[in-house]
């Protein structure tokens, strides 16, 4: 279990617990966090669950896979703190992780 | 003016058109029915994760109840709508039970095609649509068992790839010459018999089934010239959509149920969405009914903002994926209709390769295997109604992203 922040583009924060072996993506959506579409249900098709990872964490999540690269370099808001949170298992060790969720996924 | 907004179906699209009405703003009460006793899920993993057992039924689950009261909508699951009145704006449910709507959406998916062959009442036949086929699939899923797949489709094929890998052994018999022939080129068709030939799965082509036989239960499934020996019979020839309800109604039917760009049918009151509906497809310049999840996300944004007389969302590229074994397939556009296939890497004998369709130079859809970029470059170009010379589509040093532009 681990305690995560998703950060609207608004300002808003939105703290929630999810659980281990479930996505990042679907401990925000079970947990209604605005502005994760989550279009292909964490299926690395859409690019539309896309979170900003602060540079402290990105070395602590898991690694991206190729596929998750590639989808992110055609991803119109993506920068170099782009992730897809259908690709990100939770685990204990993201306790306390802070993300940002775009204004808007297309 | 207070009857609510009925939607008939509680699937991908009943659940997204919740989302979008919410995000529209709108507030007059929303109730929807569906038949299945399951809220609102996500069908791709019945036939992928969901299958393999790698995922709990609650994971298909699209939203947690909370959401959809925060939407102001209430779920009345294993209820059947069994009657569409239009002239008093009612919906009948199998406990004859009216409800009056104020704007009606039909979101009733499709259903698997059923074929009219002998044996196929055999214990043992079974179809792959819901969670509760997944179920009964599952109590028969042990290794060493003897699984027959009547159809070469995705679903069929995915499901081959999880069976293989449990242990099964496993028959693919496809009635064409090639695998996923409604879906993708031959190039595609050729690269995923090869794979599911290496995996251990037998692919026979051309090959119609005549019929099933057992003592009750399925034995063996009968073809022209040979029989193969079954402990357990899938079948996967396609989906026909649940349309009836509406043809009942009056309401104009051609495969789907006949909409505008709205979504919304002749009568302005009612809506269709998601696998039940035929729209026109600018791609392909005429009107298709296409099964996907981006077609029934795309469908119920544009019906709730209608709804809510909203701006339409833009039209956005259609696309699919198909996960089998490690290979993901990824399609964008609508290949019917082209003039040239352009191959970009090499199908033969690598892991990866991207099949390019143009009609008139114009790019029309791409079947990306194991290739994000390709995919992703795709769904852009074909947005933009791009013509990229086919030398460049080929040529594998020049990157997607500088084909882009
Ligand atoms: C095994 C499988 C794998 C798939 N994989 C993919 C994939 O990888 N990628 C992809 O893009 N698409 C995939 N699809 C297709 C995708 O799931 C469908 O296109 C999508 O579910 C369509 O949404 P829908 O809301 O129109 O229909 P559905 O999700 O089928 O929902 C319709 C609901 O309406 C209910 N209903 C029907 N009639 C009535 C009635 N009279 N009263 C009450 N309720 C009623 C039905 O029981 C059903 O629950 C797959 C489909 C299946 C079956
Ligand atoms: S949910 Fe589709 S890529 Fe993450």
């Amino acid at each position: 279990m681990a305690k995560i922040t998703f950060r609207e583009a608004g300002g808003s924060e939105h703290t929630i617990e999810i659980d281990n072996g479930l996505s990042l993506m679907e401990g925000a959506v079970r947990n209604m966090v605005p502005g994760i579409d989550a279009d292909c249900g964490g299926a690395c098709s859409c690019a539309t669950c896309m979170v900003y990872v602060p540079p402290e964490w990105a070395d602590r999540l898991p690694a991206k896979e190729s596929s998750e690269e590639a989808m992110l370099q055609f991803c119109p808001h993506a920068t170099a703190e782009s992730r897809l949170s259908c690709q990100i298992t939770v685990s204990d060790a993201l306790d306390g992780l802070r993300v940002t969720v775009p204004e808007s996924q297309h | 003016m207070n009857d609510p907004l009925i939607i008939i179906g509680a699937g991908q699209a009943a659940d997204q058109i919740v989302a979008s009405l919410a995000q529209n703003g709108y507030k007059a009460p929303i109730v929807v029915i569906g038949e299945e006793p399951h809220p609102p899920y996500q069908r791709p993993p019945l036939s992928k994760k969901f299958l393999a057992g790698e995922m709990a039924v609650d994971r298909l689950y699209l939203k947690p109840a909370a959401f959809y009261d925060k939407a102001g909508a209430s779920l009345m699951l294993d209820r059947r709508v069994t009657n569409i009145d239009r002239a008093t704006r009612t919906v009948v449910t199998g406990t004859d039970a009216r409800l009056n709507y104020a704007t009606l959406v039909i979101a009733t998916g499709s259903r698997p095609r059923r074929i009219a062959l002998p044996g196929t009442d055999l214990d043992g036949v079974l179809y792959l649509r819901t969670i509760a086929d997944v179920q009964a699939i599952h109590s028969r899923f042990q290794p060493g068992k003897r699984l027959v797949i009547v159809g070469g489709g995705y679903i069929g094929l995915e499901l081959a790839a999880v069976a293989v890998k449990h242990g099964l052994d496993v028959t693919v018999l496809e009635q064409v010459p090639r695998l996923m022939a409604r879906g993708v080129g031959p190039v595609v068709s050729n690269f995923y018999a090869r794979l599911h030939a290496r995996h251990g799965v037998k692919v026979h082509l051309s090959t119609a089934v005549t019929g099933f036989e057992g003592a009750g239960r399925v034995e063996r499934v009968a073809c022209a010239d040979s029989h193969h020996a079954a402990d357990l019979v899938v079948i996967g020839v396609g989906a026909v959509p649940n349309v009836e309800l509406a043809a009942q109604a009056g309401l104009a039917v051609d495969d789907g149920i006949v909409v505008d760009d709205q979504c919304r049918t002749a009568d302005p009151a009612v809506y269709a969405i998601g696998d039940c509906a035929s729209q026109m497809q600018p791609l392909a310049g005429r009107r298709l009914r296409l099964e996907s999840v981006d077609n029934a996300l795309s469908q119920a944004k544009a019906a709730a903002a209608a709804i809510c007389g909203r701006p339409l969302p833009p039209p956005q590229t259609p696309w699919f994926w198909s996960d089998q074994y490690n290979v993901k397939l990824q399609m964008a556009g609508l290949s019917a209709g082209h003039d040239e296939a352009v191959v970009r890497g090499d199908p033969e004998s690598g892991t990866s390769f991207a099949v390019f369709y143009l009609r008139d130079a114009r790019l029309i859809a791409v079947d990306a295997v194991n290739r994000v970029p390709e995919f992703m470059a795709s769904r852009q170009l074909i947005a933009q109604a791009a013509r990229p010379p086919a030398d460049r589509l080929r040529n594998e040093g020049i990157a997607m992203k500088d084909i882009c532009g």
